[in-house]
């Protein structure tokens, strides 16, 4: 329902937001802006954590949670929500242990707040291990996620 | 073409939550095409920029992996009213789109 609605809100709202942002939109760039390729690329959960973090030293913590569905009807869009209540958090990540790139998507923090929502695809059933690094350590939140229908090769 | 929208919408634990939605395919190389049996060429969003009043507070990482027309959700603790909000993307084949609000 609530997507439903913000849909709804959003149409109106966007043309004039669109029309508002256009070509007048030079942010600065206070983070490193660059897209972490290696992290994307590697084929292995370690060498993703390695690329993007820097380490691949993780802690389980109930500081971080997941709000997916247990079950996903369609893989081709399954909604992913991190939480973390940790103070001081850097970056989160989401890596999809069975798909193809497990490293799927990423945060990079510097003001927002510990939280990241977004949608992936997922090939098949997989445990989906959500990241946050918060004060230099890294910190850890599974779940696994049923795929009835895959989403990746569409 | 493209076109990006967004919603910043008061979070229960004070601050804001700003979600955005931007229209786009997010090919992963790996689909075929039906027709043709071809297989259709990447083309997925890589970086999408949050920023308060010019001040980035965040920036998001997307791979092939997210899904066709990606709804990114971040929260912003220190926002205020009065503050506007930018999200910008860039995609991989250089393609980009913006779209800017003010936090009521």
């Amino acid at each position: 329902m609530k997507r439903r609605i913000f849909l709804k809100g959003s149409l109106a709202a966007g043309t004039l937001a669109v029309a508002a942002g256009a070509g007048m939109l030079t942010p600065t760039r206070v983070l490193a802006a660059t897209w972490p390729k290696a992290a994307f690329e590697s084929k292995t959960e370690a060498d993703a954590l390695n690329a993007f973090f820097g380490t691949s030293e993780v802690e389980q913590s109930d500081q971080v949670s997941i709000k997916a569905p247990l079950q996903a009807e369609n893989g081709a869009v399954v909604p992913i929500k991190v939480m973390t209540s940790l103070e001081g958090v850097e970056a989160i990540a989401i890596i999809t242990i069975k798909n193809p790139s497990p490293y799927t998507t990423s945060l990079q923090v510097a003001g927002a707040g510990g939280l990241y929502s977004t949608r992936i695809k997922m090939g098949q059933t997989s445990p989906v291990n959500c990241y946050v690094k918060a004060g230099g350590k890294l910190y850890l939140a599974s779940q696994e996620i049923k795929v009835t229908v895959g989403g990746c090769g569409g | 073409m493209a076109s990006t929208k967004m919603k910043i919408k008061k979070s229960k634990g004070g601050g804001y939550e700003v979600m955005v939605l931007a229209k786009h395919p997010m090919e992963t190389g790996l689909r075929k095409d039906k027709k043709t049996g071809e297989k259709v060429p990447a083309h997925f969003i890589q970086t999408m920029e949050f920023a308060v009043n010019g001040e980035t507070v965040a920036q998001a990482n997307l791979g092939a992996g997210v899904s066709k027309n990606p709804l990114i959700g971040i929260s912003i603790p220190n926002a205020k009213s009065g503050d506007t909000v930018t999200v910008s993307w860039v995609d991989n084949k250089g393609e980009s789109d913006s779209a800017e609000k003010a936090v009521k």
